[in-house]
């Protein structure tokens, strides 16, 4: 029992941690996000709530909790709920392997990788429940869309963390992040710049953020799956779209940019993986606000002829170059 | 090799408007903000010159009180919202030595003059509620007796007041180029709303 209690304790502290930097996440991306794209379109973005608008996403929040929670006709009660809290709850699990700093890791999981990657895939079921239980047909469609992108960017994005996993020999990422101590040249960057890419490029695929963001085109499907949701019904989905973001950046920056050490010997913390995954998440925005939607079929000629050859290759150099 | 060139090098180069791309936005991110945070700064004249606010009627040149118009029904057809309604105005009764004069063509077997009804409209109503500001009308004018004004501050309380008499309006405008003394008031309100 002793045992027991000895290990749930920490547990359930890096569980409520991940919610409070879940939560703090969202709202900082969501006003980061919007400032951003202000600027880029030579905008203030928010300005009127708190000093330049500091106080929108919290406003936003409020406003999102405050309306009324519906629930189409004829829609199938328990799959209609279930779907925003299975899409939300897998991602507080994914930030638990992930080493954030030399103690700041919610659980040391040997098959770390795994666990994200298999919780991940979670969205997915989420998105086509919510776009089934819709009794909706742009749902339907939108959730079609959104399954058949995210089983597409797996492949790729699984065998990139493969490649690595093969250069390492584990799936612990705290051994991984070790591995990479050291100056900037230690980083498995330089190692792998072709992983790294079709990491990055599958993560806006597997995030469904755009130029890939698809499942929710607004334009062709109304708003795709999340049509009929209401409330935070879609502050869930659009919270967890968020922490999907966080999370894949985070996993980005511990694979390929050396997790939480600096890039001069002796400086290390959980700064340096913070300022990293922030940069990663810059990326994301930055491009959100650059790149034009692709098409689907677009999409789909992306990953299947063009990542995923490159990701096969790339895995069978890496092991060949092993065995040697 | 023209397949491989095509398929493979091509997008490959093409790659590289993507890195062009963000280099464009990254560049606005760091230039100045140019909207203007309208009730803490007064908006310039340059940018309510390219505001494009509702329709409204140009006046003749000489005349800034009667519309270029020519009642010529363009833009009451090919107006999408069908907003807009042009009252043409009938010919003037003849005076009795015209109609003399008509009768006396007419007997001779020459070309009957009537007198001609003014092309200027007798009623322009616009309804700015259904107008999508699509500027159909005033690309088919073939007076050019249209433009999008720059009426920025105008406030209404009720749908009715949205459907403008844009003669009276022109005449108003007429009037008030005429007098400058509100222009002058208005900039003072101006000035005081900037301090
Ligand atoms: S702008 Fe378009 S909608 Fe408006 S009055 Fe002209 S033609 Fe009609
Ligand atoms: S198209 Fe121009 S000239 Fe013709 S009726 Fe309309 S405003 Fe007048």
């Amino acid at each position: 029992m002793n045992v027991f209690l000895q290990n749930l304790i920490p547990l359930i502290i890096a569980l409520i941690g991940a919610m409070i930097w879940l939560a703090f996440n969202a709202l900082i991306l969501v006003y980061c996000e919007r400032k951003f794209a202000g600027h880029i379109q030579r905008r203030p973005g928010p300005f009127e709530v708190g000093p330049h608008g500091i106080l929108q996403p919290l406003i936003d929040g409020v406003k999102l909790m405050g309306k009324q929670l519906v629930r189409p006709d004829n829609a199938d009660p328990v799959l209609y709920w279930l779907a925003p809290i299975l899409s939300m709850l897998p991602v507080l699990l994914l930030y638990m392997p992930i080493p954030y700093g030399p103690v700041l890791t919610g659980m040391e999981v040997n098959l770390g990788l795994l666990l994200i990657l298999a919780f991940s895939s979670f969205n997915g079921l989420a998105v086509i429940l919510a776009g089934w239980a819709s009794n909706n047909k742009w749902g339907v469609l939108g959730a079609a869309r959104a399954v058949s992108q995210t089983v597409a960017y797996e492949i790729p994005l699984l065998l990139t963390v493969l490649t690595i996993s093969f250069m390492t020999g584990t799936l612990n990422l705290t051994e991984i992040t070790a591995l990479q101590a050291g100056h900037i040249g230690h980083w498995f960057i330089w190692k792998q710049p072709l992983a790294f890419l079709v990491f990055l490029i599958a993560m806006f695929g597997e995030t469904n953020r755009a130029p890939f963001d698809l499942a929710e085109a607004e334009s062709e499907l109304t708003a795709g799956f999340h049509t009929e949701y209401s409330s935070m019904g879609f502050g869930l989905f659009f919270m967890a779209e968020y922490g999907y973001m966080v999370v894949m950046c985070s996993l980005c920056t511990v694979l390929f940019l050396g997790g939480f050490h600096g890039p001069i010997p002796g400086v290390e913390g959980w700064w340096w993986m913070l300022a990293k995954t922030y940069g990663l998440l810059f990326v994301m925005i930055w491009a959100r606000w650059t790149f034009p939607r692709v098409r689907f079929d677009q999409l789909l000629n992306i990953n299947w002829k063009w990542l995923l050859p490159l990701a096969t290759f790339n895995l069978l150099a890496t092991a060949l170059i092993i065995k040697l | 090799m023209g397949k491989f060139r095509e398929n493979v090098i091509q997008p490959i180069l093409d790659c590289w408007s993507l890195i062009v791309g963000l280099k464009i936005t990254g560049k606005f991110f760091c230039k100045p903000l140019v909207t203007v945070h309208y009730p803490r700064q007064v908006i310039d004249s340059e940018n309510l010159r390219t505001y494009g606010g509702h329709v409204e009627l140009i006046g003749k040149p000489k005349d800034p009180a009667t519309p270029k118009c020519i009642s010529c029904m363009m833009c009451v057809t090919n107006c999408p919202s069908n907003c807009l309604k042009v009252v043409k105005q009938k010919a003037p009764k003849p005076t009795p030595e015209q109609e003399a004069a008509m009768a006396a063509a007419k007997e001779a077997g020459e070309k009957v003059v009537k007198p001609k009804a003014p092309k200027n409209p007798l009623k322009f109503t616009y309804d700015y509620s259904k107008c999508s500001l699509c500027g159909t009308c005033i690309d088919n004018c073939p007076a050019k007796a249209l433009q999008y004004s720059n009426n920025m501050y105008w406030v209404v309380t009720s749908r009715k007041e949205l459907e403008i008499d844009l003669l009276a309006r022109l005449k108003e405008q007429a009037t008030e180029l005429s007098a400058p003394a509100p222009k002058t008031e208005a900039k003072s309100a101006a000035a005081e709303k900037e301090a």
